[in-house]
């Protein structure tokens, strides 16, 4: 197995490349952000709930009150941040997929 | 409600999980295979499995119960119970099954080496098992003896403790998996029948349904159950319903039981589609115990929902309480029955009973029984894990033992994780447990999850901060909840039912001010490896 015959050196070297701090970066960006919103976005619900439940009890949908709606529409904006993930990390797949090559090249160089 | 129908469908579900082990047992005699299923589930099934171990008891019927009590505040529980799973996404799911072997503790000490920090992480996992363990098997044992008065609850704890040692014991995690998504498939099937036929009940009129739960009848009155506050009010009902949602969201993420299910697929890939999958499932569940519970409050109606006592029962029971024998008189005239106590968990079978007579319910009782039984099998074999794995192997034997050893180990562990949870639930059948829920969550908030994150993300952090993280964290949770109302009532110093919102954030400064004060050069080396491994899949366990 390829990985057996990595040392620590080469670790460190492929930490270092471009390409995997590229795709470390961008992991970044996404995955903060986005766990922020969704905590955010639940939290809001027991706060607006707590502190404006007059607002929140009004009948928006037929009888369907605002704090239903905004419950319902956890699973909805769960689902397609679930989507958004999944349509960008093919795209980390693909760095990921990259970095694993460099790392089997240098280890093919170090073994000349 | 009619016993033999249950027991014949529940006997075809233990007859049919049976056979599953039957046949895992001869596959694998490694602990590789005992733990993880030799890695061979893809991410659709792992994703079944997934929902299977995550809704209990506690989920299937408590959240059913407490929407169909409490309108609005009991669905906002189970929107948190599954936004949950974005963190599971986002934070961990991939980079534990790329730096993970068996456990948690794995990823944890996977830089930070040192048998302190596996020993804390084991103790944590452990913890965590043994209340949910606990809440399952005692919730379990008090459904069945509400559901069937006549078989005690103490058979029914006994009875599931032992065929969950039959599955994790011959057929180990492949018998597991299966068992769970068997269980799930049951759950779902379940869940959008009833719902189907809720919305059946109101002539396929959604508006007419929730006409209906805008004006339920409760207690002689009309309620509104579309509407916030009928759980949570008061000066501190926000506070205790953002402490508990923290718990939720953040908790998930750090249940040694979901974590482990990641090991048993082959690639970070697939523990990904795991939890796409299971996000899907458990929200279209969750989904339907809005139409279950309001269902039952509107068809069934809340001072309805509860054990049911006819004719010469509900007499000797008049007599003995001469305090409520105007009311119950007249609820005897009205429906032939009384309803002295009304149970919230009794809310599915009971709306069952109305929309699909006897085999219904008996159908959802013992899609309940088998929701114990996965249940707890999972539990067991995490127990299993962190003890044989992270405490026996790592720490005791240093890293030597052969496999026959380890497999002993693991198989003793788990006979005596089964026999303590069925001890402890015995004694504790008489308590209220429900709590117990809770609590799992906030301590795998609180010790679990700032540690996995911190250990993945900063270079800086140590071992000191990793056990002092773990430990603030179990150590404050389970006080806070010690000196909680739950235990103390009116005299509580601590006002908050879950202790979420204090004990994580205490959990996370134990982490950073342990670092802080015990640097450590050797793990900050090994950082550099960590993250490469993390994101790339590089060196993964196969």
């Amino acid at each position: 197995m390829e990985h057996r015959r990595v040392t620590p050196e080469q670790w460190d070297a492929l930490a270092a490349e471009p390409e995997f701090r590229a795709l470390v970066r961008a992991r970044r960006r996404f995955v903060v952000p986005a766990t922020i919103f969704f905590i955010a976005y639940y939290l809001a619900l027991p706060i607006l709930v707590g502190v404006i439940p007059q607002v929140m009890s009004r009948p928006v949908l037929g009888p369907l009150t605002l704090a239903y709606c905004f419950a319902l529409s956890q699973f909805v904006v769960a689902w397609l941040l679930l989507a958004i993930y999944l349509w960008r990390a093919r795209r980390f797949d693909l760095q990921a997929a990259r970095v694993r090559q460099l790392q089997s090249r240098e280890v093919r160089d170090a073994q000349r | 409600m009619r016993t033999q129908e249950t027991l014949v469908i529940f006997t075809i579900f233990v007859a049919i999980t049976l056979v599953v082990t039957g046949w895992a047992s001869g596959q694998s005699t490694t602990r590789r295979g005992f733990y993880t299923a030799d890695r061979r589930f893809g991410g659709l099934q792992n994703g079944w499995a997934i929902a299977g171990e995550y809704l209990s008891v506690a989920s299937f019927l408590g959240v059913t119960g407490l929407v169909a009590f409490y309108g609005f505040d009991g669905f906002m529980y189970a929107a948190g119970w599954f936004v949950a799973y974005l963190a599971v996404l986002f934070l961990v799911a991939e980079p534990l099954r790329n730096t993970g072997k068996y456990t948690m503790a794995d990823l944890v000490s996977f830089r930070l080496r040192g048998r302190g920090v596996r020993a804390v992480a084991a103790i944590s996992t452990l913890t965590i098992v043994i209340l949910a363990l606990i809440a399952e098997m005692v919730g379990g044992g008090a459904l069945v003896n509400l559901l069937y008065p006549r078989f005690g609850d103490e058979a029914a704890i006994i009875a599931a403790g032992v065929l969950m040692m039959i599955y994790v014991l011959y057929g180990g995690m492949l018998a597991t998996t299966w068992v769970q998504i068997i269980k799930a498939g049951l759950l779902l099937i379940t869940g959008i029948g009833l719902s189907l036929l809720v919305i059946a009940h109101f002539g396929f009129s959604l508006t007419g349904f929730l006409q209906a739960a805008a004006t339920a009848p409760v207690g002689g009155a009309r309620t509104n159950l579309l509407q916030p506050g009928l759980l949570f009010h008061g000066p501190l009902g926000a506070w205790n319903l953002a402490s508990l949602g923290l718990a939720l969201v953040l908790g998930t993420a750090g249940l040694p039981q979901i974590l482990m299910r990641f090991f048993t697929v082959p690639s970070a890939r697939e523990a990904r589609t795991s939890v796409a999958w299971a996000m899907v499932l458990i929200g279209v569940f969750y989904i339907t115990t809005s139409f279950m519970g309001l269902g039952a409050a509107t068809i069934v109606g809340q001072e309805h929902i509860g054990r049911r006592m006819f004719a010469g029962q509900a007499i000797s029971y008049i007599a003995r309480h001469p305090a409520e024998e105007v009311q119950l008189n007249g609820q005897l005239r009205h429906n032939g029955y009384i309803v002295p106590t009304p149970n919230s968990n009794l809310a599915t079978p009971l709306l069952a009973a109305s929309l699909g007579g006897s085999l219904l319910t008996a159908f959802v009782a013992a899609v309940a029984l088998a929701t114990i039984l996965a249940v707890v099998a999972g539990l067991t074999l995490t127990a299993s894990s962190a003890f044989a794995h992270d405490i026996w192997f790592s720490l005791v034997r240093n890293g030597s033992g052969d496999e026959a050893e380890h497999l002993f180990v693991a198989r003793a562990t788990a006979v005596a994780a089964g026999t303590l949870a069925i001890l402890l639930s015995t004694v504790l059948r008489n308590f209220n447990v429900a709590f117990l829920v809770g609590l799992a969550f906030a301590v795998a908030a609180s010790a679990n999850v700032p540690v996995i994150l911190l250990a993945l993300s900063w270079r800086r952090f140590s071992r000191g901060g990793a056990i002092a993280g773990m430990l603030c964290g179990l150590v404050s949770s389970l006080a806070l909840i010690a000196i909680s109302p739950v235990f103390m009532a009116s005299r509580a110093i601590f006002p908050l039912d879950n202790p979420g919102i204090v004990s994580i954030p205490i959990g996370l400064i134990g982490a950073v001010v342990g670092t802080l004060l015990l640097r450590d050069r050797d793990s900050e080396q090994m950082f550099d490896q960590l993250q490469v491994r993390a994101n790339t899949g590089l060196g993964a366990e196969v």
